[in-house]
């Protein structure tokens, strides 16, 4: 008799160990190499190392996205991958949003003593 | 008599089918709320990345922090996620004995990065640096609190389901439910990539 296969994960076994594996080396590698950067001062220039750093945590996020949580491994339709582009576009418009805004209004908005001299310079220009 | 037994393997087919339709929505509406979870770790997140130079007079992250401290918060943290994928991979094949075995291992690191993050929270406090200092020290406790929180709620998930397998046998049930959970808890590392990175590597590198 035919009876079909119980499949109840979205992942079948034996790729998963291997992926795990691969998953927890790689994350290893970020992380270690991330803190070493960090902690030795390896790159001169303040923003490279910082930029250098998210990368790295980026490359991890993805890595764990993979081959952890098996992002993109579904059948189609892929409504975990859809659903997960829009919360990426939710964070993106959030995060860079409330930066963006709170930049501007710290550069827009001057101390005391420099709105006492933007008074005095108008007031001495009349 | 052979058309009876199609028949039963038939509906049997239907059943098995149609338990996997049911165990597919609910682990597609678990992923549904670890995506707006994640909106709520973006705005703490945000927050963060606005108050972190508002230190009130105070000390910054960069003097506050201990970088080895972190990344052995993090190690754990991170092998805790591995372990607790092979859980899942055991209860796949069925070895109970093994997937309580893995999920201990998990329950240990989990505890002990738990206990690690209170430990920081409460040197932070005594030494007058707690929430109420300043606003960078207020986003990083909530920032890094909620993160805790969700551990601990992980953390007596996992409580039970060890104490279920335990008492009982492996099923669909249990499968399905240590599936949820292993989403939650490689979702919980995932957000950590991203607090070690914000909040300490760049802390520490003072930008």
């Amino acid at each position: 008799m035919n009876r079909p296969k119980i499949v109840i994960s979205l992942h079948e076994p034996s790729s998963s160990y291997k992926s795990y594996v691969v998953g927890f080396v790689l994350s290893l590698i970020c992380t270690l190499s991330a803190y070493v950067l960090v902690v030795n001062n390896l790159v001169s220039k303040k923003w490279g190392l910082a930029l250098i750093v998210s990368t790295l945590a980026l490359m991890q996020f993805i890595t764990q996205l993979t081959l952890f949580l098996h992002l993109g491994k579904e059948t189609k339709p892929r409504l975990r991958l859809l659903v997960f582009s829009f919360m990426v576009g939710v964070v993106v418009i959030l995060v860079g949003g409330s930066i963006w805004i709170m930049y501007n209004l710290n550069y827009h908005m001057l101390t005391p003593s420099q709105i006492n001299n933007y008074v005095k310079k108008q007031d001495g220009g009349i | 008599m052979s058309s009876d037994i199609e028949t039963i393997a038939i509906k049997q087919a239907a059943h098995v089918a149609e338990k996997h339709e049911e165990d597919s929505k609910t682990l597609f509406g678990f992923w549904l709320y670890l995506m707006t979870d994640c909106v709520l770790f973006a705005s703490l997140f945000a927050t963060y990345a606005v108050l972190h130079n508002n230190t009130f007079g105070g000390q910054s992250a960069h003097q506050l922090f201990s970088l080895p401290y972190a990344l052995t918060e993090t190690l754990i943290l991170l092998t805790s996620s591995f372990t607790c994928g092979l859980a899942v991979l055991a209860a796949q094949s069925k070895r109970k004995n093994q997937v309580i075995s893995w999920l201990s291992v998990t329950f240990v690191l989990g505890i002990s990065f738990l206990s690690m993050e209170l430990t920081e929270f409460s040197r932070l406090a005594a030494s007058n640096n707690s929430w109420h200092r300043s606003g960078f020290l207020s986003s990083f406790f909530t920032l890094v609190g909620t993160h805790g929180l969700h551990i601990t709620i992980g953390l007596l998930w996992m409580f039970v389901m060890i104490f279920r397998l335990y008492k009982g046998s492996i099923g669909r049930t249990t499968i399905r439910q240590l599936t949820l959970f292993s989403l939650f808890w490689h979702f919980l590392d995932v957000i950590w990539i991203f607090i070690f990175t914000i909040v300490y590597l760049l802390g520490g590198i003072g930008v």
